[in-house]
């Protein structure tokens, strides 16, 4: 019998493999999309838990449906600073940017 | 094992292997095109949980634009030859303290929502379900639907101005 600890299980799979990929990874653009599989993770586990624990309020598909807009501005934001830095350094790979000092 | 289960487990397994091809493939278009699958597996959850609007706008909006927009971006930045785009950190140590720090946190996280119980809820979803997440997003929560448009407003300007310039005065 499939409950919510499966969804959210799936959920923290799906997380644990962005979270691999955001460490593991050189490419920016990689990395941008792991952080999009993360978010979908969360997606999962607000819209489960909204369905199994208050599905009444309905306040779990309205929050995911903000993450999405959230995550919408945020993949272009990035993508924005990706192609800018591709400009000024020729490169994607994270190792190569180092200019952020403190 | 009713149906629901045997498709539940079928999209979960599905939607877990291309995220993971999203990690390991080589070449960063396969990443690219996987993560579509992957995007278009979890709206398949979504429908699974009833929650029909959000996979639809899960379709619409991951598996249409952003992956359109991402794929643009991996053109626009390609650098060497394509099946070396997307190659691993090179010290393995990297990987490896990344691979077992995150096996520690799946392992943690999952057993902890295991043996974890949780206060299911017998009442039943609203039928109407795209009306009444209308009537929340424009009636309760309308200050955070409208941050969230100007949010978006801000965050599309911004991105072109990064990425085409701004003129000097």
């Amino acid at each position: 019998m499939i409950g919510l600890s499966h969804y959210l299980i799936l959920g923290c799979i799906l997380f644990g493999i962005g979270a691999y990929g955001v460490i593991a990874k050189r490419n920016a653009v990689a990395v941008l999309m792991s952080v999009e599989l993360m978010l979908n993770a969360v997606n999962i586990n607000f819209v489960a838990a909204g369905k199994y624990i208050a599905p009444a309020a309905g306040i779990g598909q309205l929050f995911a449906i903000f993450v999405i807009v959230v995550a919408a501005a945020e993949v272009a934001v990035g993508l924005a600073l990706i192609i800018v830095l591709f400009k000024a350094r020729k490169s994607v790979n994270l190792s190569d940017f180092n200019i952020l000092k403190w | 094992m009713t149906l629901k289960d045997i498709s539940f487990l079928l999209i979960a397994g599905f939607t877990i292997v291309s995220a993971l091809g999203v990690v390991t493939f080589k070449n960063i278009v396969h990443s690219a095109l996987s993560l579509v699958l992957t995007f278009l597996g979890v709206a398949g959850i979504y429908f699974q949980l009833n929650a029909g609007f959000v996979g639809v706008v899960q379709i619409l909006v991951y598996a249409g634009a952003i992956s359109v927009l991402i794929i643009f971006a991996i053109m626009l930045v390609m650098d060497t030859e394509v099946n070396k785009t997307n190659l691993p950190n090179p010290s393995l140590g990297t990987s490896l303290l990344g691979g077992y720090i995150i096996l520690l946190l799946t392992v943690t996280l999952g057993a902890s929502i295991w043996f974890s119980s949780f206060p299911i809820s017998a009442q039943l979803a609203p039928k109407d379900d795209v009306g009444f997440l209308a009537n929340l997003m424009l009636g309760k929560y309308v200050v955070p639907f409208e941050i969230a448009a100007v949010l978006l407003l801000v965050a599309v300007v911004g991105a072109i101005i990064l990425a085409k310039g701004a003129e000097d005065k």
